[in-house]
């Protein structure tokens, strides 16, 4: 079997979970052989990508790389559909990873498909456009093919094998470390997962009143260890921060299970989480066209019914 | 300073959106064409930037006929002058050869800053203002939250999953912008009526040296096989809260395994 080249998502030496759905839908093409970037990577973290079927894991362990964003990874890329021949290459879709995918896109001559929910073995791809109300199959017809996949679309299953590290050198040009990375801003978080990884979110929109209101939108968040999403009218007026923003103009979720308390789902906001595995909708308006994508739904106010939720769910763990 | 920045009109942001059957390609007649949200924060950042170092603000787009509006309406924010690169042979272009047009467009007319808007509403690739930089061989910094210029020294902030990087580079720079950069400013009266009078300089795929066969959706690097419109999802059960609807979804979330 052809390998399968897999650009690992880390943050310093976390391993970003996508890492492993990536190199899970490797095994389905061919042999994953996954490329690390990036200085200061410990050998027991890179044996674990074997854990999910790595069988090669390359690192390029140099600063040249680290500190300086996108332009280098996309040489190293690069030169390895050149030098290696991939069935495929799979990159996350994330900012670095769509990038230095597309960058790599135009030095191999390769097409690239962006935002994949799944890659047949044949490398047909499935994406949901247009907010998830269009199913696309498409396949690149031009070099090797450049995925990127999106986060939470294929779940990680650990495949155990043991992955050979190699180091190998890179020569990045002047023309690669036009950039640099003179700080790394860590914002503290807080406990919450991830947004776009999260597997449950909690969102709160309009119907949330304003910022104070988001109080019971994080309880219940917190009670269910899911993010907290926003509708763009409750980000728009400033109760929420941006980043939290889902819909066409913010963030895409998928998560297992999405629930939206005062959010009347226009297609701003539904092109955003309409691919949610389950959808409960908290909302008075019992008009609201929100409730069109909801498994579950309860008409009514949500600062009665959300608080007995966060209460019940509390109860019952 | 002599900033561009690259616009796109993309279907309004709030109206459904559809492929064409025969095409495959976003069907772009069915909704009124509009300005791309985030390339308005890149017209924002260009025209901070020449108010307060003085210069010009050139705006471009690849686009059919009646893109020229939303160059108009780019222009009535208080640039300059535009760009159009239209084409017949541009339809169903994909973002390898979208790069391409760009870049033919962009190159020897010594911008200082080219300037994007992270994504656009409709294709949501990202990818564009990689590619302009990877064919100009111009520093890339991109999903930027805030941008500084001192002297020819470009200092700004990139978005990332756990906060922002600060970075550094030298004037040129390819530059994309997230939301938070800042707040774009409504068109004027007087900048509406100024824009009409703006130059705008009209180039075809010939203009630009590009060969005709390297664009369309004839040179697309990627196919559809086929697409669909997901399927309509099976109808849930909506309840009335009459006191007990937090305990209502409680169970079901029992019942669905997720408490």
């Amino acid at each position: 079997m052809s390998d399968v080249l897999v650009l690992a998502e880390h943050h310093g030496t976390e391993v970003r979970k996508v890492t492993f759905e990536l190199i899970t839908a490797a095994r389905d093409l061919g042999t994953p052989v996954v490329l690390w970037l990036g200085s200061g990577c410990d050998d027991s973290t890179l044996a674990s990508l074997g854990n999910f079927g790595a069988t090669k894991v390359l690192v390029v362990d140099s600063a040249e790389v680290s500190d300086h964003p996108v332009a280098p990874g996309a040489e190293i890329l690069a030169s390895l559909i050149g030098t290696m021949q991939p069935a495929a290459v799979l990159v996350a879709s994330s900012a670095d990873g769509k990038e230095i995918g597309a960058r790599a896109a135009i030095k191999s001559n390769c097409g690239i498909i962006t935002d994949a929910v799944a890659i047949a073995p044949d490398l047909t791809v499935t994406q949901n456009v247009f907010g998830g109300s269009t199913i696309v199959h498409s396949k690149v017809n031009h070099g090797t093919p450049i995925i990127t996949l999106r986060p939470n679309s294929v779940s990680a299953v650990p495949e155990s094998v043991t992955a050979v590290i190699e180091h190998i050198s890179s020569d990045i040009s002047d023309g690669a470390q036009l950039v640099s990375i003179v700080n790394r801003n860590v914002v503290e978080k807080g406990a919450r997962p991830e947004l776009a990884e999260a597997d449950v979110v909690v969102s709160g929109g309009r119907g949330v009143g304003g910022a104070e209101g988001f109080g019971v939108i994080e309880a219940l968040a917190d009670s269910l260890n899911a993010a907290v999403g926003a509708s763009r009218a409750a980000t728009d007026a400033g109760w929420y921060p941006h980043q939290y923003q889902v819909g066409q103009t913010g963030k895409t979720v998928s998560p297992s299970l999405y629930i939206a308390n005062g959010i009347s789902g226009a297609i701003q906001h539904r092109a955003g989480m309409q691919t949610s595995k389950v959808v409960i909708v908290v909302n008075k308006d019992p008009e609201a066209p929100i409730f069109e994508l909801a498994d579950y739904g309860v008409v009514g106010d949500l600062f009665a019914v959300v608080p007995q939720l966060t209460e019940e769910i509390t109860q019952r763990k | 300073m002599k900033i561009a920045v690259c616009v796109k009109q993309v279907p309004d942001t709030w109206a459904e959106k559809k492929l064409k059957a025969d095409t495959s390609t976003l069907d772009r007649e069915s909704a009124d064409g509009v300005l791309n949200e985030l390339d308005e924060y890149a017209v924002e950042l260009a025209l901070q930037l020449v108010e307060a170092n003085s210069g010009e603000v050139v705006i471009v787009t690849m686009g059919p006929e009646r893109a020229a509006e939303t160059l108009r309406k780019a222009i009535s924010m208080g640039a300059d002058a535009g760009i159009h690169v239209v084409d017949a042979g541009l339809g169903g272009s994909d973002a390898i050869a979208t790069s391409a047009v760009l870049a033919k467009a962009l190159e020897g007319r010594d911008f200082d800053l080219i300037v994007f808007g992270s994504e656009s509403t409709d294709a949501r690739m990202s990818v564009i203002p990689a590619m302009v930089s990877e064919r100009l061989g111009l520093a890339q910094v991109t999903f930027a939250q805030k941008v500084e210029v001192e002297g020819d020294t470009l200092t700004a902030e990139r978005v990332t999953d756990y906060g922002f990087d600060t970075l550094t580079a030298t004037l040129p720079v390819v530059v994309s912008v997230v939301e938070k950069i800042n707040e774009p400013r409504y068109p004027s009266f007087k900048g509406i009526m100024a824009a009409k009078k703006k130059p705008v300089e009209t180039l075809s795929v010939a203009d630009l040296n590009l060969d005709a066969a390297a664009v369309g959706a004839g040179a697309a690097w990627s196919e559809v096989a086929d697409f669909a419109a997901r399927p309509p999802k099976a109808a849930g059960v909506v309840v009335t809260d009459e006191g007990a609807g937090g305990t209502s979804i409680a169970d079901y979330l029992t019942t669905s395994k997720f408490i």
